[in-house]
């Protein structure tokens, strides 16, 4: 049980995959403007990696001991069949939500966060279960570096900045200093 | 085949446009993850760059070569195909002939299939245009994407460890600026070739309308 915990706290904050790694980072400046809408990106991120999960595990067990050039192929064949799934699902539940995640939506296909959380699993050789709950808090890390970010955002717009730092240079920085205060969760695993 | 002419001066144009005025990196800010997760050394950065230069030349060749055969619907998984088998290629092969970068790099080899800048270029112009351009397309993005690789790789570890290629270059007395090579310095650094590259763009920018007015006087 402690071990689960572990992966998932693990994988939510220490090594964050977005901070820590720099997975992500197309979602992560484009979509981090508007509070609301990068939360539910940050859901939608979450449900294609569980899926994706549970599609590696099954990949893992049954055909790729057979061909294991089909690894990187198969995997982001999964990716984009779910992804294609999603947006068709929330194109017929909520058409607004739709329309402002735009662009955003089909390219959570090469969100390359999704891709890694699939290629660490097949490589740490997790179980179904572990599987799953490093899905979990892969994407619950994603969402909460991705909501830290637009909150951080929403109030920069409000400020008076230079307009030769506006735009992504300032972003960048902001993401710097985020990186920086994650930082400070590394010294939890060397505690335990 | 295309309706317009490939004249030499059309070539040059495609070819030359990817390394500085629409740098894939400072200009149109793609392929950030790479960028930012393999530059904490500048040999890394120039492993990464070829290993990306290999994969979007190949795939866009492949992809030019295609185009008139790939139905509209399914376009973008057969990219991403195409992609992935030349991403394994060049993940076994870096694996056969220099497995210590191999490992350095780690899982990032693979997540070359996820590099928006590959499959941008595929999209926006291998799809639509005649081999030979995409060829010289698809080669002048990867210099332009090496260049901004080695520019944060270089800067970071003469920061970071004060060496360069694994060289000393201060001495023993420098102390190492550790933030640089950890992410957090990616973040800064990128941000300050950002900022420099709008700086630039804006002093050009205040140049040129400075002449339209002086030219208006005269």
């Amino acid at each position: 049980m402690s071990n689960l915990l572990w992966i998932f706290v693990g994988a939510m904050v220490v090594n964050n995959f977005t901070l820590y790694y720099f997975l992500g980072l197309c979602p992560f400046f484009g979509v981090s403007g508007r509070l609301i809408v990068a939360f539910r990106l940050g859901l939608a991120t979450i449900f294609v990696m569980i899926i994706t999960s549970l599609c590696a595990s099954f990949l893992n067990a049954f055909i790729l001991p057979h061909a294991p050039y089909l690894k990187l192929i198969s995997f982001i064949v999964v990716i984009a069949s779910t992804v294609q799934f999603v947006e068709l699902a929330i194109k017929k539940l909520s058409p607004a939500l739709f329309r402002a995640l735009g662009i955003f939506l089909p390219l959570i296909t090469t969100n390359c966060a999704i891709l890694f959380l699939a290629l660490t699993q097949t490589s740490k050789e997790y179980s179904l279960i572990q599987g799953l709950v490093f899905a979990l808090g892969a994407g619950s890390g994603f969402t909460l570096a991705l909501v830290l970010m637009a909150a951080l955002r929403e109030e920069a717009d409000l400020s008076n900045i230079p307009s030769v730092i506006k735009g992504t240079a300032l972003n960048m920085i902001l993401a710097g200093l985020l990186s920086l205060a994650f930082m400070g969760f590394a010294g939890l695993f060397s505690a335990a | 085949m295309s309706t317009n002419e490939i004249t030499p001066e059309k070539m040059y144009d495609e070819f030359v446009k990817g390394i500085w005025k629409e740098n894939p990196v400072f200009v149109q800010v793609l392929a950030m993850c790479p960028m930012l997760a393999v530059t904490n050394t500048a040999l890394n950065a120039v492993a990464m760059g070829v290993a990306t230069a290999f994969v979007l030349i190949g795939s866009s060749t492949l992809v030019s070569l295609l185009r008139h055969h790939i139905p509209k619907q399914v376009r973008i998984s057969t990219y991403i195909i195409i992609i992935a088998t030349f991403v394994t290629l060049a993940d076994f092969s870096l694996e056969a002939l220099v497995p210590a970068i191999h490992r350095e790099l780690g899982a990032f080899i693979s997540l070359i299939v996820a590099n928006c800048l590959i499959l941008g270029r595929q999209e926006a112009f291998a799809s639509r245009n005649p081999t030979r351009l995409a060829i010289l397309d698809a080669a002048g993005m990867s210099i332009g994407f090496l260049f901004a690789m080695l520019c944060l790789g270089g800067v970071r570890e003469i920061l970071g460890s004060g060496s360069l290629f694994g060289i000393s270059l201060f001495g023993p007395n420098f102390e190492p600026w550790v933030i640089m090579i950890l992410p957090p310095g990616g973040f800064l650094m990128l941000g300050l070739f950002l900022l420099l590259f709008n700086w630039l763009g804006q002093r050009k920018a205040a140049r040129a309308a400075a002449k339209d007015a002086e030219g208006a006087h005269a």
